[in-house]
Formats: C-alpha cells, structure tokens, sequence
C-alpha cells in the first residue's frame, strides 16, 4: 500500500498537520495513487484516526526511532529539520520539504534551499502544500550523497596529535 | 666606637587646595574654620592676611566662630585662614576680600609661604591632588601590562596526550542526532565522552543511549556519563530574557566544567552550549583548564550563522561550517564539506 509518512521532528507544527489532513490535500495524494498516511505530530495535538475520503489516516507523537515508518513510506513530507530530512534522504525517499514561516528567523528556509538547488527535495510552505503535492515529479529528484563524519575524525586526530 | 647621629627633620608642608574644594573646618593646617563664604567657596589661602586690622588672623588656628559673622566689611574680609603667626601676607586686589569665595578664590599667591614649621599632624600626602588621577592612571597601565606578562610566564606547556575526555552539548532534535553522527568515527582515543544535556530535553537521552550502546560494542572501554543544566534558551525566547536565561544556565555549567576539566568540547549550535563554551573560555583565562572548544555548525546553516555561532564564533578554537558560502562570509572557519 503506497504510503505517505508525514514528519514534524521533535516540534510542533499544527499547520502541516492540519493542511495535510485536508480534504484537498487528501484528495491530491489519493489521485495520486496514496492510500495511506501517517502522520508524526510532536508535540502538537493528536489528531484522531479517521478514515476520510478513502485514505487511512493515522498519527502518533514521537518514537524512539522513524526509521521503520520511513523505510515503508513512499514519501515523506517533512518539517525543515536537519534530522529528519537527513534520515528521509539517506533513505532515498522522496521528500518534500515544508517550512515552518513561525520559527524564529526560519533558519530553516536555507537547508530546504540548498537541498532544493541540489535537486535533492521539493519545498514549499504549508499555503503551497497542496499544490506542491499535485503538480509534484519525484522522479526527477537525485540522489543526495551522504556526508563523511570520517573528515571530522580525521581532522580532530590532526589537532590533538593523534595523527 | 660611638655614632651619633643627629638628624633635624623640617617639614615645610605647602597645601594647596584647588579651587572650589572646602578644606575642613577647624582642623590644623586647614584655611577654613569655618567657611565663611560657605560651602561652595575656597578657602586657602588667605587673602586677607594675617595682619589685617580686625582679622581673626592672630587667633589660634581651629575654630573661630567670630567668622562666622564677618560676612563682610572690611574686618570681616574672608579671611578663613588657619594662621599662624609670622604668616607673611598675601597680595590682594581690592575687590576679592568681600568676594564670596567662589571657585578660583585663591590669589594668586596661592600658598602660604614662608610659614614656620608647624607643630601639625602630617595630613595631607604633598602630592597635588591634580596629579592623583594621572598616578592612579599610571598604576593601572602597568597592571594592565604586567598581567599578562604574569600568565605567559605561567603558562604550562599543556601536554596532551590521549584519551582525550570529551564534553558533547547534546541540544533538542537534529542537532542531537548531528553531534552523534560527528562522534560516529572516532577513536577510543575519545573517552570519557560526557554529554550535556537541557533538562527540558526529553528525546536526546534514548538517543544518546542507544548509540553508546552500540560503541560499547566496538570498544569495550567506552565511558560516557550524562549531565543535565537549565535550558538557556527555548526556541522562540526573546534576546533580552535569554541573556537572563543563558546567565542562569553558567551557575550550573561553570561548576559543571569545572569539575569535568575536559580536554575537549564539542558542540554545534544549541542554545546549551554557549554557557557551557563560556565557561570553558573563563576556566582557560583563569588558567585553571585549558580546554579545545570545537564548533560545528549544523548542517541547517548554509547562509547565516545560528545565534550560538555568531557568539562562539569568537570564543572557538576551531569553528566548522559545513557549506561554502559560510567560509567566505567567516574566514577564520574551517570548512571540510558536509560532515553530518
């Protein structure tokens, strides 16, 4: 069953939730082929599960670990955090990244960029969600390479001596 | 073999008080006793000289309360003086006996000269008092100078050699997860590793168990220890009261650091981690633990610094971005591509 996995991290963000809950939003993602959604929440409020408009709809807070829900998901809608969209691409996930326009200086906006100009994510705000989500080509998305913690080991050892 | 010897000290004491500042009232060697042209006027010298008709000048020094109505007239000149006999007199012009004595009430003899030695207590050191300020200049300069020249000569040729105890500010979400994905291909060399953590952080203690859990794996003496300090900043929290917060959080941080002495810090951009940097700062420049202060910004920052790293930016031994654009705006960063 195709299934989008809806994240929001650690914070709160009720208006992906609820833009996601949307009827039109529901709407784009069956036409699209989805037939299930799960949405993570945080700590914002729990939506209860609900069966609209063909689409199962559940949600839960946190875990200990996503990476099982984002391993069986065929796309992820995420928050702007470094985390999450780390997670979702080292998985090789679609993703579609939302920023969050309430949090301070919505640093944010920068990684999904970037990201985006690599050609690694979409982005969009939750106002342009539903359109993202219908005019969406996650085909063309290219891989994202992983990063080399090994260069910071390497680095550190150099500086205390180790090396 | 006898020595004798025989020493005659004069003291000759010229007291000059500078315009405008009372001399007080009825002691020995002060002009004024009291003021008569009250509070805000000069006293010494004494212009009216001693052998003026009428003039207190022939009482005994301290306490003449027959000035206090010699407001005036020709007896009553303010003449204020302590004197002593044989004070020679002071020219005056005509006008400034009557004068109240205002600022720059001194003649322009400005002294009591000639005055024999007087049996006074030593009150007033004979520095001028313009000169204090300079002196006491001079004194700070060359503390200023000498501190410095003190700790160089103090400084221990810190030695380091492995393991390296390690202090990791873990802070709330993806930066947790970054600093464990910095910490993935480290040594043993790095041990003890001592995580810090925001009481209010409910997710980065699992986390940081879990993947201890699985160092303990490869390395069978892995240590680690968890600590917890007063968030300094919530997200969203204005500048002002963050100070406030950040301020409190160092009551627990300093002593904290202090008792931990890592050889090492690592950190990427929490609010946490600027009282727990500071800290280590204060403990260096009190030379009680030099510790390496090692910043990573998180992966978010691509364009702008976060707070923290605008902050410790300047408090960093080695501050590391993780995009291009940061090494052209900080030059002093170091940049080693995407390391998370």
């Amino acid at each position: 069953m195709k299934s989008v996995f809806v994240t929001v991290g650690t914070t709160s963000f009720e208006e992906l939730i609820a833009t996601a809950r949307s009827p039109p939003a529901l709407q784009a993602l069956q036409s699209r082929g989805y037939q299930k959604l799960v949405l993570q929440v945080g700590r914002g409020s729990l939506p209860q599960p609900s069966r609209c408009s063909a689409l199962a709809v559940e949600a839960f807070r946190f875990k200990d670990s996503l990476a099982e829900d984002l391993q069986s998901a065929d796309l992820v809608i995420s928050h702007a955090g470094a985390g999450s969209c780390l997670e979702t691409l080292e998985k090789g996930k679609p993703l579609i990244v939302v920023i969050n326009d309430k949090l301070m200086d919505n640093h944010q906006l920068e990684l999904a960029k970037q990201l985006h100009r690599d050609g690694c994510v979409l982005y969009c705000d939750c106002s342009t969600l539903v359109e993202t989500l219908q005019s969406m080509d996650l085909s063309a998305l290219k891989p994202f390479p992983p990063g080399q913690p090994e260069k910071f080991a390497s680095f550190l050892d150099k500086v205390l001596g180790l090396q | 073999m006898h020595i004798h010897i025989h020493m005659h000290i004069h003291i000759h004491m010229h007291i000059h008080a500078p315009a405008g500042i009372p001399a007080s009232h009825g002691s020995p060697g002060s002009c004024c006793s009291p003021c008569p042209a009250g509070p805000s006027g000069s006293c010494c010298p004494c212009p009216a000289g001693p052998e003026r008709a009428g003039s207190p000048s022939r009482r005994a020094y301290g306490g003449i309360p027959q000035l206090r109505d010699a407001g005036g007239g020709a007896a009553g000149s303010p003449s204020r003086c302590i004197t002593a006999p044989r004070a020679r007199r002071a020219p005056v012009t005509p006008g400034a006996t009557t004068a109240p004595r205002a600022r720059g009430g001194l003649n322009r003899a400005g002294r009591r000269m000639g005055v024999a030695p007087l049996p006074l207590p030593r009150k007033v050191a004979p520095a001028r008092m313009e000169e204090l300020p300079v002196v006491v200049l001079l004194l700070l300069l060359l503390s200023l100078l000498l501190v410095p020249l003190v700790f160089l000569l103090k400084r221990r040729r810190d030695r380091r050699t492995p393991p390296f105890s390690l202090l990791v500010v873990a802070g709330s979400g993806g930066h947790t997860t970054e600093i464990l994905r910095l910490l993935s291909c480290l040594s043993e060399s790095y041990s003890p590793r001592h995580y810090v953590l925001a009481d209010s952080d409910k997710m980065s203690e699992a986390k940081i168990r879990s993947f201890e859990q699985k160092r303990a794996e490869t390395f069978s003496e892995s240590q680690f220890s968890l600590e917890r300090i007063p968030r300094s900043r919530e997200v969203r929290q204005s500048w002002s009261s963050s100070v406030v917060t950040t301020l409190y959080s160092m009551l627990y941080s300093l002593p904290l650091t202090y008792k931990l002495k890592p050889d090492l810090i690592l950190c990427n951009g929490p609010g946490t981690c600027v009282p727990v940097c500071l800290s280590a700062f204060l403990l260096g420049l009190l030379q009680i633990k030099r510790t390496i202060i090692v910043y990573v910004e998180s992966i978010c920052r691509v364009e702008t610094l976060s707070l923290s790293g605008k902050i410790l930016y300047y408090f960093s031994d080695y501050f590391i971005v993780q995009w291009p654009d940061l090494k052209k705006k900080y030059p002093k960063s170091v940049y080693l591509g995407r390391i998370v």
